[in-house]
């Protein structure tokens, strides 16, 4: 029996004892001697310039060190390429203090440092600036008319597919077909850790940079370009974060003016957000949908046409991936896809957990839905009906797809056959019940990882890679995979993260770390193993000797002949006998593209709801949620379920609650803070559960893993509006549903 | 924020004194609420007289057979006192469907009553307000206001007040006692709160200086017949967007007195005296509910995001009314279950 197997096996939190204990510290916790202050002034105009800075009244208060705004910033890199991250989309991007133009509410116009927090604050709240305020539009529905294809966009992210079929005429002619529109406004990004960063001067133009990010390459890429840093001099840390689900993939401007302020001071310097400027950056954008399905006599999809429009800044061509899960969710011959985006004066959106998909899922499934009811087929007999065996928008088969057991396992443990098809029909008491459901599909990638691993003497295992840690569970499973791979007791590995000293890994995003990372830490482990297995052969009477890596396993402490395990050596004494006091080595993992080439990667999920409603004041209790996922193969099942379950909490929070809500009069978010901008609370939250559909895939990556990151969240918001459909008989379609929208 | 000055007193008049000698003292209770007003740079005083010290956390009877809250009895300890649970439930109930356990702990009866309106526009010094900065305008009025007033409200402020404690209050007729410069004075309950008229930035009629001691409820506490209905867009942790406060007396089936207060809706409790006379002396019917719910929203006017309010107005009325005839459920929600 193998005491070492650690992958697939529920396993806490490494991290935890450290979080909970305050151990852990954070981006704006790093105490430096010698820090200085910086609070940043955000603009109370939507669009216009600034004509004056009245630096010289706030400098004249004992212990204010500098004002910066446009009116003093030194001349730093020139070109757009320079600002541009490595995950920027396409446009010009944003640079803090470089021009007298607004171009967006609450945009960092100065910077006020001080000794004190405090007088940094209080600083900034006195600092007169004049303006000129320009007319502004905020206003996706004025845009409507002005949509444009977006030439070139982010990584990741791809056009949709050209047309297949007769799309227009297949709806035409459909036995059943509907039309309608979906709605859903902007969601800004809160997780609980602000965003900041502390800016160590080590003297010389030399930076330790602890920020908070999800990828502390991209912030070190970004710093050196735009300050003409060198990569030696630019250290970026972040071992910790509160929260990251997209926010942090893009530096933050508090990373940027912390900087600035520390190289012009030649200090340490701090700056951190207010969560009212947590609403100052990306967000998942306001978008309009439009969808026309129509079914044949025999319930199979005649037709599917999704087109999108969303808002993007002036400088920023933002895209995200919305319609294209339509073409390849179910089978269909005549697709259309269309996706625009519409300049407001805005910040660029950003990626949100599941961008783009959370977006469209939720539009393409309420559809499914009045399209199954209008044809009067069940909702799950309906997807069954129209299931998609390869995708049809690449033309490839999927590399595996468990979808259809999604469905089946998950509608037998929810009691779907429980349900009257009839909405209004079910009740208790004063409450209409509803049952709904609704799925959606996420990519499966992997990305080129590095790793390092050091193996000292007394068989402790330490293995590095700059990725980071965003609330996953990544430093859990990196070190159940380098355990597993080497044989050894999870306590004797440490893994570490979020330091440019380590080998460089891409952002923590798109649920690609678990493929990518662990590809790399499994791939560096193998490579220890190697080293040792030669050692060991080296040793007297050495029972490996002749045998092949392959024939060999690390299990217990030990390497072992695979078809012999009695003929086994101890990785301590193979260090020991050889006189090494260490092995290292780094390796990086890329994706076999041969392989993948083949295959459309895709994880899935289904969700199903319970609602009740109360019929005369029309609040919405979500009480049961069971998310059926299929993603390959789980690590960790209690790390990944805790991903899925704040993923429904997620989409609860999406259906019922999120929105920032733009005063177009002013063009400004108003409910910019916590109180106001309402996310789920515990009440508000019941019976959730998470179903594991297994897959095996040796195509996806080494490891056979499809990550679960977002895929959790995808077609929540969509059942819930079904269930509420269901219960009450009245279809809202856009988000979130007030109780309002239901009197 | 600006830097300010912090003083602790240990006696009313102390409290009252400190505050009269610093042009722009503010007193601070819980801070619950004025910390964040100066962080937002809303509330800028430059001397905060703490009152946590003053003996005035005490809840007993009065002579008249009521009883006396202390202005500095935290919320929790006045929700969960027995007397209060015994003889006034309707403001238990009221009390915890506010805010959260955390800031109820801190925050305190007379800061309850002092709390100021949660308009969004008035939270945020770049949009124009009348209530912060009389003259400047009022972003509400053609801008959003999905939590703002339908009743009483003027052409310059339709704030609403945000209590919930306060709706209880005002069903139940309690006095509030004050201290001030020019020695100690009461006011019914009912006039302590303001219409916003020409003056939004007044919210109240304490005069510049004066402390609130005490609250005394009558002995009238309807502990039979109640509800607090409390309607918002999420399960807990948020105001209300209406909420009632429904009293009744039965005798039988017949209503021999009634109270009947709403949240949510204007710039004060808006307690309804001719809709509670409609009720009384009438059986405890759905007709007769409806009947007082029409004559409340009577006179309501929606701003645009808030229409929704008339209708969603009347329903709870008509639901709380059943629920303190029936005497069974007592909840704060539709959804969460009365605490024990
Ligand atoms: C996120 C959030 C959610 C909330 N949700 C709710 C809710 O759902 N329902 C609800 O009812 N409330 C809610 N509250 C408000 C809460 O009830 C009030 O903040 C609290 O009651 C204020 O009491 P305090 O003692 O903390 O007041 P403080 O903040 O200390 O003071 C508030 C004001 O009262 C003045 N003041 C304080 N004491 C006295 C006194 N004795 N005499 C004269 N003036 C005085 C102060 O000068 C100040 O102007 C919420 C608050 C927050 C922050
Ligand atoms: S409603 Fe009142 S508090 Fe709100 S903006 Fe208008 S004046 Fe100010």
């Amino acid at each position: 029996m193998s005491t070492t197997n650690y992958i697939g096996k529920p396993t806490s939190r490494v991290d935890g004892p450290a979080k909970v204990t305050g151990a852990a510290t954070y981006a704006a916790e790093f105490h430096v001697p010698n820090m200085a202050y910086g609070w940043v002034v955000s603009s109370p105009i939507a669009k216009g310039r600034i004509t004056k800075v009245h630096a010289d009244e706030v400098l004249a208060i004992p212990g204010v060190l500098e004002v910066f705004s446009h009116e003093n910033v030194p001349g730093l890199a020139w070109f757009d390429r320079n600002y541009k991250d490595d995950v920027a989309p396409g446009g010009s991007p944003f640079r803090p203090l470089h021009e007298d133009k607004i171009k967006f509410n609450q945009q960092p116009i100065a910077l006020v440092v001080a000794e004190t927090l405090e007088l940094a604050r209080y600083a900034s709240s006195v600092l007169r600036i004049d303006y000129e305020e320009e007319a502004h539009e905020t206003d996706i529905e004025a845009k409507r008319d002005e949509g444009f294809e977006p030439g070139r966009g982010k990584s990741g992210w791809m056009p949709p597919p050209p047309p297949r079929g007769n799309p227009d005429k297949a709806w035409e002619e459909a036995e059943h077909h509907i039309e309608h529109e979906y709605v859903h406004g902007a969601q800004h990004h809160n997780p609980m850790e602000m965003y900041g960063a502390t800016v160590e001067w080590r003297g010389d133009k030399k930076l330790t940079v602890y920020d908070k990010t999800q990828g502390v390459v991209n912030v070190q890429n970004y710093l050196t370009k735009i300050f003409g840093l060198s990569k030696d001099d630019c250290r970026v840390i972040n071992q910790y974060m509160g929260g990251g689900f997209g926010s942090g993939l893009r530096p933050q401007y508090s990373v940027f003016l912390a900087v600035l302020a520390s190289l012009e001071l030649k200090r340490s310097v701090r700056v951190t957000l207010t969560r009212q400027q947590m609403f100052s950056f990306g967000h998942r954008p306001h978008t309009l949908q439009y969808v026309k399905l129509g079914t044949n006599p025999d319930g199979t999809l005649a037709a599917i046409q999704h087109h999108a429009l969303h808002e993007t800044s002036q400088f920023e061509e933002y895209t995200e991936n919305v319609v294209n899960w339509s073409g390849m969710l179910y089978q269909c011959e005549n697709v259309k896809l269309g996706y625009q985006l519409a300049k407001l004066d805005v910040f660029t959106p950003q990626d949100m957990r599941a961008p783009g998909a959370a977006t469209g899922s939720f539009a393409l499934e309420v559809a499914m839905d009045e399209m199954a009811a209008a044809a009067g087929i069940d909702p799950i007999d309906f997807r069954i009906r129209n299931y998609a065996e390869e995708d049809q928008n690449a033309g490839k088969p999927f590399s595996s797809k468990r979808l259809r057991d999604c469905y089946h396992q998950g509608a037998a443990k929810f009691g779907w056959e429980k349900r009257n098809p009839q909405p209004r029909s079910m009740r208790k008491g004063n409450r209409l019940v509803g049952y709904g459901m609704a799925g959606g599909v996420w990519d499966a990638t992997q990305k080129k990882a590095a790793a390092k691993a050091t193996l000292t003497a007394d068989g402790k295992l330490q293995v590095s890679s700059a990725t980071a840690d965003i609330g996953t569970g990544t430093y859990t499973i990196m070190t159940q995979i380098a355990a597993e791979t080497l044989g050894l007791p999870l306590e004797a590995v440490t893994f570490k993260l979020g330091d440019t000293d380590m080998p460089e890994a891409p952002v923590q995003g798109g649920s690609w770390t678990a493929a990518s990372v662990g590809s790399a830490v499994k791939s560096v482990c193998e490579a220890i193993g190697e080293k040792l297995l030669k050692l060991a052969q080296k040793m007297e009477g050495s029972p490996l000797k002749g045998a092949s890596p392959d024939e060999v396993e690390f299990v217990n402490g030990q390497i072992r002949l695979s078809n012999n395990p009695n003929e086994a050596v101890v990785i301590r004494d193979v260090l020991q006998a050889s006189g090494e006091t260490r092995l290292e080595t780094d390796t990086s993992a890329t994706p076999n593209l041969l392989k993948q080439a083949t295959h459309s990667m895709h994880s899935h999920n289904a969700v199903f709801v319970e609602v009740e409603v109360d019929e005369e004041f029309g609040t919405v209790h979500v009480t049961r949620v069971l998310n059926a996922v299929a993603a390959g193969r789980i690590l960790n099942p209690k790390t990944a379920r805790s991903q899925v379950l704040g993923s429904i909490v997620w989409g609860i929070s999406m259906a019922l609650m999120e929105e920032t809500i733009m005063d177009h009069q002013f063009g400004r978010y108003m409910n910019h803070n916590y109180s106001e901008y309402h996310i789920p609370v515990q009440a508000d939250i019941n019976d959730i559960e998470v179903l594991f559909v297994e897959e095996e895939d040796d195509v996806v990556n080494p490891l056979g893993v499809k990550g679960v990151g977002e895929i959790g969240l995808l077609g929540v918001a969509a059942a819930i509006t079904n269930a509420v459909y269901h219960a009450t008989g009245k279809r809202v379609r856009d988000l979130p549903i007030y109780l309002d929208k239901l009197l | 924020m600006n830097p300010f000055t912090y003083s602790s007193a240990t006696a009313v008049e102390d409290a009252v004194r400190d505050n009269a000698s610093h042009e722009g003292a503010a007193y601070i209770g819980g801070g619950t609420n004025i910390l964040d007003l100066m962080k937002e740079n809303v509330a800028r005083p430059t001397h905060l007289v703490g009152l946590n010290k003053l003996p005035l956390t005490a809840i007993e009877p009065t002579p008249e057979g009521g009883l006396r809250l202390g202005a500095l009895a935290t919320n929790a300890d006045t929700a969960w006192n027995e007397e209060v649970k015994r003889r006034y439930p309707l403001l238990n109930q009221a009390i915890l469907a506010g805010a959260s356990p955390q800031l109820r702990n801190m925050a305190t009866n007379g800061g309850n009553l002092m709390q100021r309106t949660r308009c969004y526009y008035f939270y945020d010094t770049a949009t124009p307000c009348n209530k912060r900065e009389p003259g400047s305008g009022c972003g509400a009025i053609g801008g959003f206001n999905r939590i703002h007033a339908i009743l009483g409200a003027s052409e310059q402020c339709i704030a609403t007040h945000p209590s919930d404690m306060c709706i209880a209050l005002a069903a139940l007729a309690a006095t509030v006692r004050v201290s001030g410069p020019n020695g100690e004075r009461t006011i019914p309950f009912e006039d302590f709160h303001r219409l916003p008229g020409n003056t939004p930035e007044r919210d109240n009629n304490l005069e510049p200086g004066e402390l609130i001691t005490g609250l005394d409820l009558p002995a009238k506490g309807f502990e039979k017949n109640f509800s607090y209905l409390k309607l918002r867009d999420r399960n807990s942790y948020a105001f209300a967007l209406v909420s009632v406060a429904a009293a009744l007396e039965l005798d039988g089936d017949t209503i021999k007195d009634a109270r009947l207060a709403l949240g949510g809706v204007a710039h004060k409790p808006w307690r309804d005296q001719e809709a509670e006379n409609l009720l009384k002396g009438q059986p405890a019917t759905p007709e007769t509910f409806a009947r007082a719910a029409a004559k409340v929203v009577e006179s309501a006017k929606g701003y645009g995001s808030n229409n929704f309010k008339i209708e969603l107005a009347r329903r709870a009325i008509v639901r709380a009314l059943k629920q303190a005839a029936e005497g069974s459920q007592h909840a704060s929600d539709v959804f969460l279950n009365s605490n024990p």
